[in-house]
């Protein structure tokens, strides 16, 4: 009777539940049914991730953005310089 | 045909659709049927194939063309199949009444009832995601040791490992269930 040393299981109990596992988990086996053309939901997947990462601002712009309304409110002299070089 | 195989390869590593398309077509039943045998289910197999291919267009330029598409193809597969595991909740998709209406594998055990199956389909359930998937590609489809370690990116022997902490941790769960396998 072998019993593996580090989980206390034996040899037989190991395939014991292979067997266990394989009854009740039914393989899908070597050559599953792939038929539907995925290539247009591919497609469709880039276009929509390209044009969402086209419509998404830089985190640098949300901060620069932030930082001149924050100095522009702290010191509203300053507004007509940050407009001129807008 | 060599020369063309490589052109698209290396295309598809400087970026460029065609090639990915091509790569796609070419690949699309083994990565699909690969992912099919981890997520078992036809309509999530299908999303998370173009998951895995999201993924491998978007790392196109670590693609290394000496290396082959197929293995780099097949671990990206299995990670994103990984994850989709990884968002289901143990009991989803498990439900006694469908498993109920499961058949027995053919050449299955008849000693082995339908409370078994369910109890253990149950406990395979609740298995992390990394033992299951590792449980599922070497037991379930007895796929060779070396095939599941280079899909998932560990060695022979952490196949071997996670395969045996699954069996153990589900004959301990079992035992819970007051089933003595």
């Amino acid at each position: 009777m072998n019993r593996n040393h580090e989980s206390g299981i034996r040899d037989e109990e190991v395939e014991r539940m292979k067997h266990l596992l394989q009854n009740a988990v039914p393989p899908i086996g070597n050559d599953p049914e792939v038929t539907r053309d995925l290539w247009p939901g591919m497609l469709r997947r880039i276009h929509e991730e390209s044009s969402r990462s086209a419509a998404r601002v830089p985190w640098f712009d949300w901060a620069l953005g932030g930082a001149l309304l924050a100095l522009a409110a702290v010191a509203p002299r300053t507004i007509p310089v940050i407009l001129y070089y807008l | 045909m060599r020369d063309d195989a490589g052109s698209v390869l290396s295309r598809f590593q400087h970026g460029d659709v065609d090639a990915f398309e091509t790569l796609f077509r070419m690949h699309q039943r083994a990565v699909q049927g690969w992912i099919l045998r981890i997520v078992r289910e036809p309509s999530a197999a299908e999303d998370v194939t173009i998951e895995a291919f999201w993924r491998m267009h978007q790392a196109h330029a670590r693609f290394d063309p000496e290396r082959g598409f197929e293995p780099w193809a097949r671990r990206i597969a299995t990670h994103s199949a990984l994850d989709w595991l990884r968002r289901q909740k143990p009991e989803s998709g498990m439900s006694p009444e469908m498993w109920d209406a499961v058949p027995a594998p053919a050449g299955s055990d008849a000693a082995i009832n339908a409370e078994i199956r369910n109890t253990m389909v149950r406990a395979f359930a609740r298995l992390p995601a990394k033992l299951r998937i590792t449980a599922l590609l070497a037991v379930v489809e007895e796929r060779p040791q070396k095939e599941v370690a280079n899909a998932l990116g560990i060695s022979i022997g952490a196949v071997k490992l996670r395969v045996f902490r699954a069996l153990r941790l589900l004959r301990t769960d079992l035992k819970q269930q007051g089933i003595t396998p």
